[in-house]
């Protein structure tokens, strides 16, 4: 396994063309092979600190990005995921190729992967600290995940929190953030050192492109951390921050709505989201601006590392 | 290469195993729905703990996945069992539900989509207005699906909860009134084993039960789940045969029933594919009806394609085409060509005829660009 950006384009891509790359994210290897140039083009731009490697061994799923049948290629051109050779879902026009792949991978990740109890969240990590940011969609849970993950936050995920029975604690699987609409522009304009890769027009989610995690939260991906706060963001333009507490019965209630396997998990998946919550101070997070938000989050983590 | 047989028929050979064999096996494995099964081989068999930790994984996930599915469908069988209580009259699970609800072997680590129940055609349509009041109803609105499944099949159309989604067949018969085998239903429910005394819940008893998923397998399915269902029969012969004295009976039942030609595909399958240990005389035995030896010549030729894991790694050139030849044998297998040829027309030109018809007048009242045919879901990933 070496990092993808110590391996040639040239290499990459004749890789990936024929037998696939295995992409490792956090705990997760993936066998990706596709011969479409934008996607290949993006992923080498947006996983560039990620390991892969060229030669087989396990991979956990087997996905392949291709395009349906040949006469689609050229009359309304649409494009295919396929997990071990299934299709799942249907086509997709063929400019959201690189979606596709982002999408199907949290896909295989939420349906085969009951081992951890999962919840729709962004995670970031400061000094030992892990805050769960758990978002219904449009919430800014995006926005303030890369935001932050460009204000020295470590970058756990921006979609999945992985909860590790037995110990309870936070898995790393830093992808690239997916950025929609007017997000793109704003994160744009905060940061000068946002990485940012192809912009794909007219999804089911609008206008979306996919920011390139940060090194450090890739290098260190095999870290864990002790999840300390939970805090569902809410964005309202023009409001004043604040940070409201919610007492441990409503952030129950409200995280159950956000996981994708408490009911599959049973009485494991209570016992431990009871724990979960325990041990974490919950709140309710409304805000307008980024810098503003950003404040809030390093003043309730401790300034030195635990 | 085909690991997965390999490993269903010996678990402790995965010591040996590098990654890219593990890789491949559980690809194969969950192609073929056994993975939650596999968990319970290696369990069973003491391996378990030396399995790498990524592998561990897959099993896991897959194992909490059945566990969910299992105490679902104890719910969904106690809320049949309330549903049909006043009745009065035994209501007969079968398959996977059977396998459940009496902790059989074959029940680890299971997946099934829909509970199926036997009840006496006298009782059908009472049992379906009672299942109606506790909220499921019908699924096939179309006249003609309705009609064909009330005159000539062996089960009324399937029932979908209205808010649980789950599904209940309800059976009469264990194969369709056309088929070409004719097994009485009465004998199967006049021989079912009361679960427990508290509940009218019954099962087939041990011989009808292999009886029972034989026919299923091989002369009424399309084989979506063969590999499945051929795990299904060796861990009941396993269970089954422990008592020396079953083997002998089953085969009596079976010419009973006029099912002793899906009991021999049965015994020779499960013995040749995962070395199931059927006693030589009674694979030898006379009274199965073994087919002639240019059809049993062709039937391998098929059936060792189509009974392998539905995974590209476990394909030949003729997997394919052995698949649809046994597809087309199920339907002859199940209607006489009379009722057949024009089922099939209904199936290939009028349906979808009448689809395009339906789509084309929701287009045109409600300016809907798309019809609502398409059976794949929309990718829709969170965010």
């Amino acid at each position: 396994m070496t990092r993808l950006n110590q391996i040639s384009y040239d290499n990459f891509e004749d890789a990936i063309r024929s037998s696939g790359i295995r992409l490792r994210t956090g705990p997760f290897t993936t066998n990706l092979s596709t011969k479409l140039r934008d996607v290949i083009h993006n992923l080498y731009l947006l996983y560039a600190d990620h390991t892969v490697s060229i030669e087989p061994g396990f991979s956990d799923f087997h996905l392949k990005i291709h395009q349906p049948s040949f006469f689609r290629r050229w009359y309304h051109p649409q494009v295919n995921f396929s997990f071990d050779g299934l299709t799942p879902f249907n086509p997709l026009p063929r400019p959201q190729a690189y979606a596709i792949f982002e999408w199907g991978l949290n896909w295989c990740i939420s349906n085969y992967s009951h081992q951890y109890l999962m919840l729709h969240s962004a995670v970031l990590e400061k000094n030992g600290h892990a805050v769960i940011f758990p978002g219904a969609p449009g919430a800014g849970k995006s926005t303030l995940c890369a935001a932050l993950s460009l204000s020295e936050w470590r970058l756990f995920s921006d979609e999945v929190a992985l909860i590790e029975p037995v110990s309870n604690n936070l898995v790393s699987n830093p992808r690239p953030i997916s950025l929609k609409n007017k997000s793109i522009e704003i994160i744009k304009a905060f940061s000068g050192e946002a990485i940012i890769g192809k912009t794909i027009y007219d999804t089911s989610k609008g206008t979306i492109a996919h920011m390139q995690p940060p090194v450090e939260s890739v290098h260190r991906s095999n870290e864990k951390a002790k999840p300390k706060i939970i805090a569902f963001p809410k964005f309202i333009p023009g409001a004043k921050k604040s940070l409201i507490p919610l007492t441990k019965g409503e952030a129950f209630i409200k995280l159950c709505e956000n996981a994708f396997n408490y009911s599959t998990l049973g009485l494991k998946g209570f016992d431990m989201m009871s724990e979960l919550i325990d041990q974490c101070d919950c709140y309710q997070f409304e805000y307008s601006d980024l810098n503003d938000a950003i404040d809030t989050f390093n003043s309730i983590v401790p300034q030195k590392p635990l | 290469m085909n690991l997965l047989l390999r490993i269903l028929q010996k678990p402790s050979i995965s010591s040996t195993y590098d990654d890219q064999q593990w890789d491949l096996l559980i690809r194969q494995a969950r192609s073929a729905g056994l993975l939650a099964h596999l968990y319970h081989r290696f369990i069973n068999a003491d391996v378990f703990d030396s399995i790498p930790q990524k592998v561990k994984h897959h099993l896991n996930s897959e194992f909490i996945l059945s566990n969910r599915q299992h105490d679902a469908a104890r719910w969904e069988i106690s809320q049949i069992q309330q549903a049909l209580e006043e009745l009065g009259l035994p209501i007969v699970l079968l398959k996977g539900a059977a396998y459940l609800q009496t902790g059989l072997p074959s029940s680890s680590g299971r997946f099934f989509s829909d509970i199926d129940i036997l009840v006496p055609r006298t009782i059908l349509i009472d049992t379906e207005q009672r299942l109606e009041r506790w909220g499921w109803y019908t699924t096939h609105h179309d006249e003609y699906d309705q009609k064909y499944y009330r005159k000539w099949m062996h089960e009324i159309p399937p029932l979908q909860h209205i808010t649980r989604k789950s599904t209940i067949d309800v059976h009469h018969n264990i194969l369709p009134l056309t088929a070409r085998l004719h097994p009485d239903p009465e004998k199967l429910i006049a021989s079912s084993v009361q679960i427990n005394e508290e509940f009218e819940l019954y099962v087939l008893c041990p011989e009808d039960m292999v009886l029972h998923s034989a026919t299923h397998l091989f002369h009424d399915g399309e084989l979506e789940h063969g590999l499945r269902d051929l795990v299904d029969l060796d861990r009941l012969l396993r269970h089954f045969g422990e008592d020396d004295e079953y083997w002998e009976r089953l085969v009596n039942r079976s010419v009973e029933l006029e099912l002793s030609r899906p009991l021999y595909y049965a015994l020779h399958y499960t013995s040749a594919i995962l070395k199931t240990p059927v006693p030589e005389a009674i694979l030898k035995s006379d009274k199965l009806d073994r087919p002639s030896a240019p059809m049993a010549f062709l039937m391998d030729k098929l059936l060792m394609r189509a009974l392998m894991p539905a995974h590209h790694s476990c394909d030949d050139w003729f997997t394919g085409t052995a698949r649809w030849l046994l597809y087309i044998r199920s339907h002859y297998l199940r209607m006489p060509i009379h009722l057949l040829i024009p089922h099939l027309f209904h199936k290939s030109f009028i349906r979808p005829y009448n689809e395009w018809k339906e789509a084309r007048k929701m287009d045109k009242s409600q300016n809907l660009s798309k019809p609502k045919t398409e059976s794949k879901p929309e990718i829709d990933i969170f965010e």
